[in-house]
């Protein structure tokens, strides 16, 4: 949907082929950790992640109120709705609660659908991906065919889809985002594993009598993983970003008391011109938490890629 | 190139094939049906078993899926439980809008995207180059519906420079013609440029709204690839032959640079109709995304089944299109 | 957001028509005496314009053939097109003439003569006689196939129940006979038994009159298509709507506009305006700022979030009489709900003022009963249950489950003129219960269908609800909800359900509003569940825009509507 994973890697087979293809030789890990750290757009990403699942996991000691606490019940009516003030940094929401709690609550509910449909997208997506780049043949036609399938329609809707099937609820919500990132693991993982299968060191191996399933498992697999490790990082901002998405059209989780960047950003909406601070700040935690997993992740790339060893 | 194209085509059918039995299922398992969403708080048992009858969902589930099937081969997707009308016709009647939308958000987004990405390579590590790194960093990470509900609160309500909903003014051009159902391209042929230029300003900001993922995924490609070119040995050759800049730009790093930049932008094509369905509902925008979105929503069993079926044959028909034109361009593509 | 879209307006915006004046008319009228509604407004022309007014609803119609809808878009068009033999007086939901100028019953109630207007013509030029009216009822009258499917041709179903030969079992027996011209000017209509709903029925758009010529030749009754596909082929409905009106069709781009103009042969007064636009904007912000950035003169279903900016903002807000009713139900069918003292616990519980304060515009008010006010049969000495979370506790207690656990449920994807954002109602409802011990478990669907679904089906034990009225009866109220054993309440009282039987038959007006006072404090009693508000759901005008009457049933004409020059 909203898909920064399009960014080159995901949606596009070629480049994730070329970037399977870099991975060579043993000190990669050290040296792409160098070069990370001397990236600024991969310090400041860390950080922004790091805050992120900080203020997720010390939420309740950092917000000032309960995320369905209602201290402003009596002096909230739909036209008078308090924007920023000394006692509440963030204003009121529309039923009088303290907005800077809700969105310090709301980075719980982001994080767990971003990693909880991140695993099961990967898995999902991995175990289809090893099934065609260990088997090759058949399997991996058959395997890539419902790959193509899952990718003909067009994300968003196929969340819809799969949303509109599972009812409300959190699971039906990272359920539908996580099925949207199957495919592009399989791919990935799929076009990652050719490249190494075909790479020197793998037809050393293979004709040293090494056996194939020992092939891919030692050596294949380990070393296709890295385009998956980014693509896992981008797969988190878009969550994010698909889960507002999926609000919008009135797919989320099912108790509106849990707060939720997504859900408060789309159900806000309403207010656009007479609280604007209710769009604005869940609107810019959403951006800030999507922002620190893209960085991450694009550099992560960079830092992987030898292309960009310069 | 032709075997290439054929084999390519005939890998559409079994993906239509699953997909016709995955979305009849998935119907299916709906909770609810379409004769709850016809009748909505009035709808009792023997209402509901009424409509079931009549439009024969209480037969046998494989007879139903033969019978559609049957009939989606010949384009007939049967009629629109919401409005009555022939899913086919619906299509064909918004395809044009979205058409036109999606057209408006790629020429933003290739048109700015990509002479942002080529400076922000030439001017690597500038200023420059760090804010469209950044901007199309944030552009990504804002959801469509939020920008295009901030885009439509400043410029056209705030601002007035804009219309905020619809793709024609009611009130100046009522009598405007559109016989294609491309409003920009009705006003031109009917000889109303006026009614045009009203046409293409309604298309400004969802266009703009739509477009924005895809600007900041082409200016990052462009950039990226322009990088990798200019550091290519063919053109350092080139500047060591002593060739002026303008010939190197023009023979050696646009055209080896654009490459991957097609293909990213072909790639758009899913991106752009997932996004319309966001952006149209936002800007009231009379298209494909908008009425799929309220037939999902309606459980419109048969506008759901055509539509994504037929979305889905333009999806793999444009991809297959980028491949055959990434081919003819690189003989790599063609050996796989 | 949101597609508040949907086709909510189904039953959102109704055009019926009873009240306890109607009810009066009823035999009032039988003496002959009337007015009709063109000298009312003077039958004048002046001040007739070429403007043209631009009016955003919520959805496009379906169709402009009215015996095929229900829903409040389509209904809202061809109110302007067609006309009915009754109107509502503008404004209120009391019977008045229209075509028919007058009428009389006979003593049995199943003999209607109407004494039709003269000299009224149909915008095909062709002459409306007591012959065209029915050829009108014929035809609906033997409707077959998917005619007969209570999705479209629900008001028929709804006021004559089936048809000449019914071809579904669950169908009643038509209460309608036939229809004989007497002569040019009037029509007598036979029901199979007295109705007390049948008049007032008459101003429902989906029972007004169509040329019949434009119906044979454009085949509004042509089915063609697939058994499991049928389509409606004819061009009547889309193309070519034909009656008497205001308003012709000039033009209908789907999804885009629907283009009516000035019907300059009109018979009554006619429209001031030239041209009256109606643009679809299912979106409610996107309604507003379509408002806001001039793109139209008026939107209905504004968001009461809006209400107040709008006017500040300079805007004209017309607010429509309270018609409805919105409630929490209870299915006694799941425990601990059963329990009459836990039903009480929730009434005492829960804050209604507080949410009427928080999510309503001005002039919502609390409900006492499930009626509004407005409707006759409305009592004034119901049992009521004031805020008082200490007495919902000692209930609890008393019931022996200080703690129970329930499962409520709210819709979402959907904002109801009852019930503008019914999530924030939840929210709020929700921490009162747990406030006296409840544990609430939260359930939530979609709007239509899958939680209309799961509530009718019994499934939600506790759930946010109501209802707009399409008749100003109080049997389209409480009749509706509590004359039969119904899944979603659980709630079987027979004595209940006798007294509404036989206050539908009553035909003495003064026994049947006793008889309706009655039924409500039962049924406060019993406490089905706890109705909360009666609201006015407001419509937003440009400045300078006059002559738009709200009804409480949405049944307006743009008549004698204007805008400012610019």
């Amino acid at each position: 949907m909203t898909a920064p994973h399009e960014l080159g890697t995901a949606a596009d087979p070629r480049t994730a082929i070329v970037l399977a293809g870099a991975e060579e030789g043993g000190s990669l890990g050290r040296d792409a950790w160098r070069r990370l750290r001397r990236d600024p757009a991969a310090v400041v990403g860390f950080l922004l992640v790091l805050l992120f699942v900080a203020v997720a996991v010390l939420a309740p000691w950092l917000a000032p109120y309960s995320p369905t606490d209602t201290p402003g019940q009596g002096t909230v009516t739909p036209t008078n709705i308090p924007g920023p003030s000394a006692e509440h940094w963030m204003g009121l929401d529309n039923l009088g609660r303290d907005e800077l709690s809700r969105v310090l609550y709301g980075a719980r509910q982001s994080l767990v659908i971003g990693v909880v449909s991140l695993l099961l997208g990967a898995t999902a997506g991995i175990l289809l991906g090893l099934l065609a780049g260990a088997f090759g043949g058949w399997v991996d036609n058959i395997v890539m065919r419902v790959v193509d399938m899952m990718l003909a329609v067009p994300q968003l809707l196929f969340a819809i889809a799969v949303a509109a099937m599972l009812g409300q609820s959190l699971t039906s919500v990272m359920i539908a985002i996580g099925v949207t990132n199957v495919p592009v693991f399989a791919r990935i993982l799929r076009g990652s594993m050719l490249a190494q299968r075909g790479s020197d060191y793998a037809l050393a191996a293979t004709s040293l009598g090494v056996r194939r399933r020992s092939v891919v498992l030692r050596h294949v697999l380990p070393n296709s993983l890295s385009p998956v490790i980014v693509q896992g990082t981008l797969a988190l901002a878009t969550a994010i970003i698909d889960a507002a998405g999926l609000a919008f059209l009135g797919l989320s989780g099912s108790d509106p008391a849990v707060p939720e960047w997504g859900r408060m950003l789309s159900e806000t909406q309403r207010f656009l011109a007479s609280a604007f601070h209710l769009a604005v700040f869940p609107g810019l935690a959403i951006v800030l938490a999507a922002l620190g997993f893209t960085l991450l992740g694009e550099s992560l790339r960079e830092a992987l890629d030898p292309k960009y060893r310069r | 190139m032709l075997r290439f194209a054929v084999r390519r085509l005939m890998q559409l059918v079994p993906i239509l094939l699953g997909l016709s039995i995955l979305l009849f299922f998935w119907v299916r398992a709906l909770p609810g049906g379409p004769a709850v969403a016809l009748l909505g708080e009035r709808a009792t048992p023997e209402k509901i078993a009424q409509i079931n009858r009549i439009y024969g969902l209480d037969r046998p589930w494989y007879e139903q899926y033969v019978s559609f099937l049957e009939r989606a081969v010949q384009l007939n997707f049967g009629s629109s439980i919401r409005t009555q009308r022939p899913v086919t016709e619906e299509f064909l009647r918004l395809f044009p809008a979205t058409v036109e939308l999606s057209l408006a958000a790629g020429i933003f987004a290739v048109g700015l995207g990509i002479p942002l990405g080529y400076l922000a390579a030439r001017r690597h590590t500038t200023l420059l180059d760090n804010l469209s790194v950044t901007g199309s960093l944030i552009g990504v990470t804002v959801p469509v519906f939020f920008l295009g509900y901030l885009l439509r609160y400043v410029f056209a309500v705030k601002l007035g420079w804009l219309p905020a909903t619809g793709r024609q003014d009611s009130r100046e051009f009522l009598d405007a013609a559109h016989p294609t159902g491309f409003y920009v391209l009705d006003g031109i042929l009917t000889g109303n440029p006026a009614a045009a230029w009203d046409a293409a300003k309604h298309l400004i900001l969802p266009g703009i709204a739509l477009g924005t993922i895809p600007l900041a995924i082409i200016t990052r490609i462009t950039r990226a690839s322009v990088l990798d070119v200019v550091h290519e040995d063919y053109v350092r050759t080139a500047e060591a032959k002593g060739l002026l800049k303008r010939t190197i730009t023009r023979r050696h790093v646009l055209r080896n640079a654009m490459l991957p930049v097609i293909t990213v932008t072909g790639l758009q094509v899913g991106l752009l109709l997932s996004g319309a369905v966001l952006t149209e509902t936002v800007f009231a925008f009379d298209g494909v995304g908008r009425f799929l979105n309220l037939a999902i929503s309606n459980r419109d069993f048969s506008v759901i089944q055509g539509f994504i079926l037929i979305i889905a044959v333009i999806v793999v028909v444009v991809n297959l299109l980028v491949d055959i034109a990434y081919g003819l361009v690189d003989p790599r593509v063609r050996a796989r | 957001m949101r597609p508040g879209t949907r086709w909510q307006h189904r039953t959102a915006v109704r055009a019926l028509a009873v009240t306890a004046a109607a009810g009066l008319a009823l035999s009032a009228c039988s003496g002959g005496s009337s007015t009709a509604t063109g000298d009312t407004t003077g039958g004048a022309t002046d001040g007739a314009s070429d403007a043209t007014f631009i009016f955003g609803g919520s959805a496009d119609p379906i169709t402009l053939d009215g015996a095929y809808v229900s829903d409040g878009e389509s209904l809202r068009a061809i109110q302007q097109i067609f006309e009915g033999l009754v109107t509502s007086k503008p404004g209120t939901t009391e019977v008045i003439p229209n075509l028919a100028e007058s009428w009389t019953t006979s003593p049995d109630g199943k003999t209607w003569t109407f004494k039709l207007k003269s000299g009224v013509t149909f915008t095909d030029g062709t002459a409306f006689d007591a012959a065209a009216v029915c050829t009108n009822f014929d035809r609906w009258y033997n409707f077959k196939g998917l005619q007969q499917s209570s999705s479209i041709s629900y008001y028929w179903t709804t006021v004559f129940g089936g048809f000449a030969k019914n071809e579904d079992d669950s169908l009643p027996p038509s209460l309608y006979s036939k229809c004989e011209a007497t002569d040019a000017t009037t029509a007598t209509i036979t029901l199979t038994k007295a109705s007390s709903t049948f008049l007032s029925a008459l101003s429902l758009p989906s029972f007004f009159i169509a040329s019949p010529k434009a119906l044979t030749e454009f085949k509004a009754d042509e089915v063609s298509g697939t058994a499991d596909a049928p389509v409606f082929s004819g061009t009547f409905g889309s193309e070519h709507p034909i009656g008497t009106g205001p308003f012709k069709l000039a033009k209908w781009e789907k999804g885009n506009q629907l283009v009516l103009e000035r019907n300059d042969a009109y018979w009554g007064a006619k429209a001031k305006i030239k041209t009256l636009v109606l643009k679809p904007i299912a979106d409610g912000p996107a309604r507003r700022q379509a408002l806001e950035a001039g793109d139209i003169d008026g939107y209905d279903l504004v968001d009461p979030s809006d209400v107040q900016a709008l006017k500040d903002g300079g805007y004209e807000i017309l607010n429509r009489p309270a018609f409805n009713v919105a409630y929490v139900g209870f299915n006694q069918a799941i425990k601990p709900l059963d329990n009459p003292k836990v039903r009480e616990a929730v009434a005492y519980a829960l804050n209604r003022e507080n949410v009427i304060k928080t999510n309503y515009p001005e002039g919502a008010q609390v409900a006492t009963q499930f009626m509004p006010p407005e409707v006759f049969g409305y009592a004034q000495d119901v049992p009521t249950y004031a805020y008082d979370p200490a007495k919902a506790k000692a209930l609890l207690a008393e019931a022996g489950v200080p703690n129970p656990t329930v499962e409520f449920w709210y819709p979402t994807d959907v904002s109801r003129p009852y019930m503008p954002n019914p999530e924030a109602n939840y929210q709020l409802f929700k921490k009162d219960l747990e406030a006296v011990g409840f544990k609430v478990t939260t359930k939530s669907a979609p709007w239509n269908p899958d939680y209309l679904n799961q509530v009718d089906a019994g499934k939600a034990a506790i759930y946010l609800l109501g209802w707009t009225g399409d008749f100003g009866d109080p049997d389209n109220f409480i009749g509706t909800f509590f004359q039969s054993k119904q899944l979603a309440w659980g709630y079987d009282n027979k004595d209940l359900q006798a007294l509404l039987d036989k206050a539908e038959a009553e035909t003495d007006l003064a026994k049947r509003t006793a008889d309706y006072e009655e039924a409500s404090k039962v049924i406060m009693t019993d406490l089905p569940g706890v109705p909360y508000a009666h609201t006015q759901p407001s419509l937003a005008f440009k400045a300078g825009v006059t002559g738009f009457v709200p009804s409480p049933t949405s049944s307006e004409l743009f008549t004698d509507v204007t805008v400012p020059a610019k």
